[in-house]
């Protein structure tokens, strides 16, 4: 604060109240409407305090969504999605930062491409390639002539298929390939000290162990940012689970969404659908929440 | 940037780096490629592979005016969006900035929206925004239809910008602040001294000293309301009334997957890729234009 300016301030105070219930307004709603029964919920305007049928709402929506299973899917997933991204993309940071071998630039460009097209963009032909990751190879295969030598030396036919539609590496893995990660660590890479890695090496050490017992705990606190982001980010992925996961054993949280809807000729019960959005949206709010500081830091550093 | 000390190991290097590139390969470069072979070949429809026919996809998007209105949708939520996002949150920040009482609540408090997800909040919102329940249906008491998303494609438009901005307000907001945060107190106290008002600071010193800033969020919204919008349209209004919230992403999921016209949808996938593209181009030549004049 530089000067006195009582008025001003109130204006300012004012303002950013105003903000601040928009912001929560939503938050509020969902929490109250969770509470009320099917009439109340449905009187105009929407009565703000709040009724006795929370509990009831809960198990509700927790049974229509299946969420017990949803909720668990979405926990492996966003945290497999997270681990994935902090371990591939410290160690493609380390080859990119730390090793002089032909071809190392073309490497970078190659993964920092990526970060001009998100999923959702090209998302036809990517669930094309889920459906069977081993396409492009047997195309390659098929292009370089191997597949024509192998049947016609071998007698064998090369017909490679792995389908990844309902399962969890089909979900984890084309979230996972980006660039996000990466360019964090590689930021990070550069402002170590050249020293530490002149010092490991006169100590005898090698990439592995310089990798392991140097830059590892040195970056735990990226390691931390960048699984907070990550794993809300994956949390709330909606488009591509919604395409992958067809059998109901893999949905997740998130895309049960569409069952809580009321539908347009049903009963209009929205106090279950608010309950279920209140299940559903709390788990990354928390992280949110309890890791701010790793959050505001990992979403600065990896979007610059 | 270049490290002085290396390891001279090549197979280590490339071991490193092989799972990264092993999925960008999968999962990035070859479905890319998919979409351009597919953008410019028909599938027979009896079989026996795809037939190159070069721009005939692309001519008949072009030629559509159900595209066009997609594209315009597209533009009005995107510009709509990015200015109420944008906007709320700049002067949500630069008062925050300011460290009056309560601005650490005020801090952790604007940045809860970014965390919820774009259908969830896609499904508070229709219940907020509903016709004949919720919050907004008291002006359907007052004045009879006078909002109705479900049959108004206007109003359906409103909604979808209303959720989105809301989620975007919060991730702009953590931006801005820290912007704000990195620009040095002693410019504003030399400010003030000389007799500047907090409104003369803003527009003089801190918005100038925002623009890096401000240029790198335009971008970012504008692709994220590409993206992240195809969960509140889906929540929300499913692309209607009559095609009135049918944005890109929604259309290409709808053509590509409801439709099964694949080299459509890998067309319509091009084309937002080069829109996305030119925007990233336009941003990396920004960031390094304000690198040289550091």
């Amino acid at each position: 604060m530089v000067e006195r300016t009582p008025i001003f301030n109130a204006i300012c105070h004012l303002i950013l109240f105003v903000g601040l219930l928009t912001a929560l307004l939503p938050f509020a709603v969902v929490i109250i409407a969770a509470t009320h029964d099917i009439k109340t919920v449905n009187i105009v305007p929407m009565p703000l305090m709040p009724g006795h049928d929370f509990m009831a709402n809960i198990h509700e929506a927790w049974v229509r969504a299946d969420l017990g299973r949803k909720l668990f899917n979405s926990v492996i997933f966003a945290t497999a999605v997270a681990c994935g991204k902090v371990i591939l993309s410290a160690m493609a940071a380390f080859s990119i930062v730390y090793f002089r071998f032909p071809g190392r630039s073309l490497i970078f460009w190659a993964i920092f491409v990526t970060l001009m097209l998100p999923l959702e963009v090209r998302i036809v032909p990517t669930y094309a390639v889920a459906a069977n990751v081993l396409a492009p190879f047997q195309a390659l295969l098929d292009v370089t002539g191997v597949t024509w030598l192998a049947a016609h030396l071998a007698g064998l036919q090369i017909k490679l298929q792995w389908g990844l539609l309902n399962s969890y590496p089909g979900l984890v893995l084309p979230l996972v390939a980006t660039a996000t990660g990466t360019f964090l660590y590689r930021q990070f890479y550069l402002t170590v000290p050249e020293e530490l890695a002149e010092a490991s090496k006169m100590d005898g050490s090698g990439p592995l162990r310089f990798f392991w017992d140097v830059l590892i705990p040195l970056s735990r606190s990226n390691m931390i940012a960048l699984f907070t982001i990550m794993f809300v980010w994956a949390w709330n992925q909606y488009l591509w689970p919604l395409l992958v996961t067809t059998d109901p054993n893999f949905g997740i949280a998130v895309t049960e969404l569409r069952s809580l809807i009321p539908s347009e000729f049903g009963l209009p019960d929205w106090n279950v659908a608010m309950a279920g959005t209140l299940l559903i949206m709390t788990p990354p709010l928390i992280v949110v929440i309890l890791m701010q500081r790793w959050f505001v830091r990992g979403l600065i550093s990896t979007e610059k | 940037m270049e490290k002085r000390v290396t390891f001279s190991s090549t197979t280590i290097g490339l071991l490193f780096a092989f799972p990264m590139l092993l999925l960008v390969f999968v999962f990035f470069y070859w479905p890319g490629g998919q979409a351009l072979f597919w953008a410019f070949t028909l599938e027979q429809p009896w079989g026996g592979g795809n037939k190159w026919v070069g721009f005939q996809n692309f001519a008949h998007l072009l030629k559509d005016p159900i595209y066009w209105n997609s594209i315009t949708r597209s533009l009005v939520f995107g510009a709509g969006s990015t200015a109420i996002a944008m906007g709320v949150a700049l002067v949500l920040a630069v008062l925050t900035d300011r460290e009056m009482k309560g601005h650490s609540a005020y801090r952790s408090i604007f940045v809860w929206p970014y965390a919820i997800a774009a259908p969830a909040l896609g499904l508070a919102f229709r219940f907020i925004l509903a016709p004949e329940a919720g919050l907004l249906s008291i002006l359907n008491r007052v004045w009879p239809d006078i909002w109705n998303p479900a049959l108004d494609g206007n109003d359906a438009m409103i909604a979808i910008i209303v959720a989105f901005s809301w989620k975007y307000i919060g991730y702009n907001f953590i931006f801005f602040l820290s912007a704000l945060q990195g620009i040095p107190r002693s410019l504003i106290e030399a400010a003030a001294m000389d007799g500047s008002g907090p409104l003369r600071r803003v527009f003089d010193i801190q918005l100038p000293l925002l623009t890096p800033t401000l240029f790198f969020l335009l971008v970012i919204n504008i692709t994220e309301s590409f993206q992240d919008s195809f969960g509140i349209v889906d929540i929300m209004t499913q692309g209607g009334p009559a095609r009135a919230t049918e944005l890109m992403v929604y259309k290409i999921y709808f053509d590509g997957f409801k439709g099964l016209d694949y080299s459509g949808a890998a067309a319509q996938s091009i084309i937002l890729m080069v829109l996305v593209i030119l925007l990233t181009i336009l941003q990396f030549r920004f960031i390094e234009r304000r690198i040289h004049y550091k």
